[in-house]
């Protein structure tokens, strides 16, 4: 929707015969896919507007609601052709001018026409975000419902989680407690989500063998939830007796200081297995180490590849980004959660798709300076950005 | 480097090093405690001694100096404190030196943090930097300090297009509007240069993710080594510039240094500490040799039995 | 019902949060639900608080092993939050910023804080070394690139890699151990470091699902997720 210059009207503190001259062809249009409180204002600058020599020190724009009262929103400075005026209502209805500033004198614009802002409920830039979304998604949910109906789904064995049942094993034999650390996020962070649901398998075995788990926190609300995690596993081994509110405590949400007091917990209780699952910032060798040094063996899992390498490093075995998230549907053999992990695997065939296709458009390009295989790297790298407002 | 007790120093390191490479030849292991003395050492005596070195920029550092370098005087210089105390001694230095350079060319530095921490380490640069090096500087004027704001990523959704918003005063409660370096700003992109210095999250990749990209504003920032290499792969498409980890804050101390003779007497904590991490580094590599060693003689021995 | 609410607001607000991200009008959703999370975490934090108190004292009182370290711990939570919150030592009284110049709070913070943090930031220095030790070992084939790659990035990062291979000519200069460095980050490592990050991506989409769909559900105390 689009608004011409209508007709000159007498604003406040305009003299009658400007000195400077008012901008032109000043036309307001519906901003693309907002809530209806953006509208566009775009125009020619003042014929005095130049660079250096000219006399225009700015421009200051007016708007009118409801045939209200003018009311100044901006002030721009010279050079300006277009402003983007928000924080609009949907069911008002606008008129908009310009005033040209110099030193001594100011004209002002026509004024545009009455408009009314239009409200979009889908952002159509998104597009193609949109359909990788539903691609993705709809594969997942495709492959969950292929394995509720009992298709047999092949997941490659990862090591990390193979050695969770021998890692408690051995804890058992030593009578030494296992320490559980769900990194130092919150509850807001899906890396937490994934360890809690490790935490959840490790649990039950925990109370099946009368071990003692010990899981130091960095944040409240993830205290609140493993105690709730703990709680319901020792419940499904037969075990309610043994749970105990005091195998969950918080630290601090301090970064090194959460790090120190594990460390000393590490050191005085020597757990015989050590599980770093979550997200870890610069604090990952430090526990890391601090683990190998008392013996213990670790399992560690993060989705932050800055870390990995300290795991690596350091752990006995390392969970690689997507092997975290993988690990509950793994360990727990669920057909819904083994479905997704497959539907996953739709979007890393899109992932390599793309990679292939793109590197050979763009070489060929290179090679041939043939246009087409320019459009095709470029639809491409379209396909791939997001564009906002 | 002339010194008599730094080729002393740098003697003891080498003949503790050919020592523990024989035993390791005998096939003995090294206690890691003797590895802890000899990173001791190795950063102690440098720091000690002022042992340091010249450090010629690299492209993604030269970046971010010609950016700030090459802007028009008054340009709009949006910065980030988003780290903390253990994180200040690798970015301290980076903010300190990049605060300087955009006050020396007269841009308009407008501070503010994610972090609840980034406003002390901000007061760190205000005395040190701009009280000191630049007295005339008016507040609210030639720079101004929003402060923190709590909301992580939500507090970039929100700026990225209304800043005010967010910031409604600066730190010391002045309202925006009666701010004179604010006036021609409504949101991020009305910025010239948005710069994170940081390591954590949030950081550089949420300022780039969520501000940068999407308006196309050109951002660059200052991270901790061993987060560096993660934001590769935005350079030079989505930040146009990037300090990694103390080395390219020495980098960019050095280089700022030789084009601005007038603050040729700055501290440059940078290049101070790249003297004890380079020292470090070669240690490091001789336990690595010592440990192969040791693991080919275990070996052998192993075979032989 | 005690499982149910938690989950209907999950699957409730998860599809939201989707939608919102499409929607213009729904934009600000986004936002609002992340500021809703961090007050509700600034109320948990009177359960963490409370129980490390709990802990402390119940230590403190029973004469439990290490009781002493409590004292420390209580001392610490205590001055703090009297500095912090009710501003005591703060020459501007409780209405002052908690970071005055001159105030407990900020005594504290600087010399004891930021010291402590630094230290245990340090601690990295003497592990990183004795990691390196124990891990660079040319075990196998994939250990002898991973040590091969270790040294050139460390040599790299010191100006000793410059003087090594400075001799080498221009044509050949990838060779020159910097630029073997910034090459093995900015190529293996980065095409490695993105695989890793997509499958990431995919892995949490994969997560979220379930978590919305309510097929995880382990983290609500609910065993059968």
């Amino acid at each position: 929707m689009t608004a011409g210059a209508q007709e000159p009207v007498s604003g406040d503190s305009v003299p009658t015969a400007p000195a400077v001259a008012s901008v032109t062809l000043l036309t307001a249009e519906d901003y693309d896919y907002d809530d209806g409180d953006n509208l566009v204002l775009t125009w020619e600058p003042s014929t005095d507007d130049q660079p250096d020599v000219g006399s225009v020190t700015g421009y200051r724009v007016y708007r009118i609601t409801n045939n209200g009262e003018p009311v100044a929103v901006a002030d721009l400075l010279p050079g300006s052709q277009s402003f983007r005026v928000q924080d609009l209502l949907v069911d008002s209805a606008y008129q908009f001018y310009v005033v040209t500033l110099s030193a001594k004198t100011s004209a002002e614009s026509m004024r545009t026409s009455v408009m009314l802002t239009e409200r979009e409920w889908i952002n159509w830039n998104l597009w193609n975000l949109m359909l990788i979304t539903l691609v993705i998604g709809g594969a997942i949910l495709v492959y969950i419902e292929t394995a509720k109906r009992g298709k047999k789904l092949f997941i490659r064995k990862i090591a990390g989680l193979e050695a969770i049942d021998d890692a408690i094993g051995r804890a058992t034999e030593m009578g030494r407690p296992i320490l559980f650390i769900p990194g130092i996020q919150d509850m807001d962070d899906v890396q937490t989500l994934a360890a809690l649901t490790i935490l959840g398998r490790v649990a039950e075995q925990v109370a099946t063998y009368d071990i003692k788990i010990r899981m130091p926190v960095s944040r409240s609300l993830v205290m609140t939830a493993a105690r709730e995690t703990i709680k319901a596993s020792y419940q499904a081994a037969g075990r309610p007796d043994a749970y105990s509110e005091d195998m969950v405590s918080y630290i601090t949400d301090e970064q090194f200081g959460y790090v120190a007091a594990v460390s000393g917990i590490m050191v005085r209780e020597k757990p015989a297995t050590v599980f770093l699952l979550g997200t870890f910032l610069a604090e990952s060798l430090i526990l890391a180490e601090t683990g190998n040094s008392i013996g213990a063996i670790q399992i560690a899992g993060t989705a932050r590849p800055a870390q990995l390498p300290f795991f690596v490093a350091a752990c006995d075995f390392t969970l690689i980004g997507e092997e975290l998230f993988a690990a509950s549907a793994y360990l727990s053999g669920e057909p819904r959660a083994l479905g997704s992990l497959k539907g996953q695997d739709v979007g890393k065939a899109m992932a390599m798709a793309a990679v292939v296709l793109g590197v050979a458009a763009v070489t060929l390009y290179s090679l041939t300076e043939v246009g087409f295989f320019k459009t095709a790297a470029d639809w491409l790298q379209a396909l791939f950005t997001i564009t906002s407002d | 480097m002339g010194d008599i007790r730094v080729i002393i120093v740098l003697l003891l390191i080498g003949g503790g090093l050919l020592w523990l490479l024989i035993r390791a030849l005998r096939g003995k292991e090294v206690d890691r405690r003797l590895v802890f003395v000899f990173i001791l050492v190795s950063v102690a005596a440098p720091l000690l001694l002022t042992i340091t070195f010249e450090m010629k920029p690299t492209p993604v550092v030269q970046a971010l100096y010609d950016k700030i370098e090459n802007l028009p005087a008054g340009s709009k210089v949006l910065l980030s404190y988003d780290f903390d105390p253990p994180m200040a001694p690798e970015v301290q230095p980076m903010a300190d030196v990049v605060s300087r350079h955009v006050l020396a060319r007269k841009h308009k530095a407008v501070f503010m943090t994610l972090w609840a921490t980034g406003q002390a380490q901000f007061n760190i640069t205000l005395e040190e930097v701009i009280h000191r090096d630049f007295p005339e500087a008016r507040d609210g004027v030639d720079y101004v300090h929003l402060g923190y704001k709590a909301g992580n990523e939500g507090v970039l959704n929100v700026i990225r297009t209304d800043f005010k918003k967010m910031f409604p005063t600066d730190v010391h409660t002045v309202p925006w509007d009666s701010l004179p370096i604010l006036k021609r700003i409504r949101s991020c992109s009305d910025f010239d240069l948005i710069i994170s210095l940081g390591g954590g999250k949030p950081g550089l990749k949420e300022w780039v993710l969520f501000v940068g990209d999407p308006t196309r504003v050109p951002t660059a920032g200052g991270v901790t080594a061993v987060v560096a290499p993660m934001l590769y792969p935005y350079y030079p498409g989505q930040m146009c510039g990037l300090l990694g980890g103390i080395k390219g804050a020495a980098e960019y101390e050095n280089y700022f240094r030789d084009n601005h003779p007038e603050y040729a007497g700055m501290e440059t904590p940078a290049m101070l500490m790249m003297g004890p991490q380079t020292v470090a580094h070669v240690v490091i590599l001789a336990f690595i040799v010592i440990g192969n060693v040791l693991f080919v003689v275990t070996r052998r021995k192993e075979v032989k039995r | 019902m005690r499982r149910e609410i938690p989950l209907g607001i999950t699957i409730f607000v998860g599809f939201l949060a989707i939608v919102s991200f499409f929607s213009p009008p729904l934009e600000g959703l986004g936002e609002d639900f992340t500021l809703f999370f961090d007050i509700i975490a600034v109320f948990a934090f009177f359960l963490g608080g409370g129980n490390l108190v709990r802990i402390h004292a119940t230590k403190l009182i029973k004469r439990k092993a290490d009781w002493v370290y409590s004292i420390v711990t209580l001392i610490g939570f205590f001055g703090m939050l009297a500095a912090g919150l009710l501003k005591v030592g703060n020459p501007g009284g409780i209405a002052a910023p908690v970071t005055a110049p001159g105030s407990l709070f900020s005594t504290l913070y600087f010399n004891l804080n930021l010291p402590l943090g630094a230290t245990m930031y340090a601690l990295l220095a003497f592990y990183v070394a004795s990691a390196s030790y124990r891990a660079f070992r040319a075990k196998n084939r994939e250990a002898t690139v991973l040590l091969v790659a270790a040294f050139v990035i460390l040599l790299g990062s010191t100006p000793f890699g410059t003087m090594l291979t400075s001799w080498i000519p221009h044509s050949l200069d990838i060779l020159q151990i910097p630029n073997m460095a910034v090459w093995t980050l900015s190529a293996p490592n980065l095409a490695g470091q993105r695989a890793i990050m997509i499958g990431i991506g995919l892995g949490v989409v994969s997560m979220s699902l379930r978590l919305i769909l309510g097929i995880e559900r382990t983290y609500l105390g609910d065993d059968r997720g």
